[in-house]
């Protein structure tokens, strides 16, 4: 998937990944795309709370060798 | 805009963490955010973090384990009865070096970071005056960016909010 910008959130704890996710998404305009990569199991249910209480659009959420991947849509 | 409003009332290290990812979390979902620090929970607007300290003592339900060594070593819960604990000089010092590691060790953030992190996100912050002097405390002692108020101040924010959490 293309993205405009990416953020290594390995090895951060709750908050962290989302206060960077916050962070990152500020830098970008409108309907780019954010990749965020994160070792954080309880990420997964975070970045879909946050996108939905956000209204920045989660395109997927994978998982691939204890890394969690997510791709996010600014709105 | 959605509107949390939190106590902080504690003033030890492992207390000062949930007021600081509440409001720094909401405050990155669009929250506005107010905290007002009450009592032993000036302690958290202190400059000087250093003065925050995990105590053991009394508390049952923190467990206490090594953050370096070999697994076998790192697993072992320590139960040191609170009469041994009372009586060690320095305990709560030790205790909190191995918590801040432990706290290093999974990459969870300091209380420093969380607080500026609170601030850049314009998380406001307010500090009860009576207890700032009743403590003999100088605004010096604090943060820059709190507002120093009453009671009534408080209320004014947190009876409009969304959420409010007394921690």
């Amino acid at each position: 998937m293309n993205f405009d910008k990416e953020l290594d959130a390995s090895g951060l704890n709750c908050p962290l990944p989302i206060l960077r996710t916050k962070k990152a998404l500020a830098e970008l305009g409108a309907g780019q795309v954010l990749k965020v990569v994160a070792t954080d199991p309880g990420s997964v249910k975070d970045m879909q709370a946050f996108a939905k209480q956000t209204g920045n659009e989660l395109l997927s959420s994978t998982q691939e060798g204890g890394k969690y991947q997510f791709f996010m849509k600014k709105k | 805009m959605k509107k949390l409003a939190i106590i902080a009332t504690k003033g030890t290290l492992d207390w000062a963490y949930p007021p600081y990812i509440l409001a720094s979390t909401a405050a990155a979902l669009g929250y506005e955010v107010q905290i007002f620090f009450t009592f032993y929970g000036l302690q958290l607007v202190r400059k000087d973090t250093s003065c925050l300290k995990v105590s053991p003592l009394g508390n049952p339900g923190m467990p206490m384990k090594m953050p370096f060594g070999p697994k076998w070593f790192r697993d072992i819960n320590w139960n040191i009865p609170n009469i041994i604990q009372a009586n060690i000089p320095g305990f709560e010092t030790l205790a909190t070096a191995l918590m801040k590691q432990t706290i290093a060790n999974n990459g969870v953030a300091t209380i420093a970071d969380l607080r500026d992190m609170c601030q850049e996100a314009e998380v406001k912050f307010l500090a009860c005056q009576m207890t700032v002097e009743l403590f003999g405390f100088e605004h010096s002692d604090f943060v820059d960016g709190i507002d120093y108020v009453g009671a009534a101040s408080f209320f004014e924010f947190a009876g409009e909010s969304d959420i409010c959490l007394y921690i």
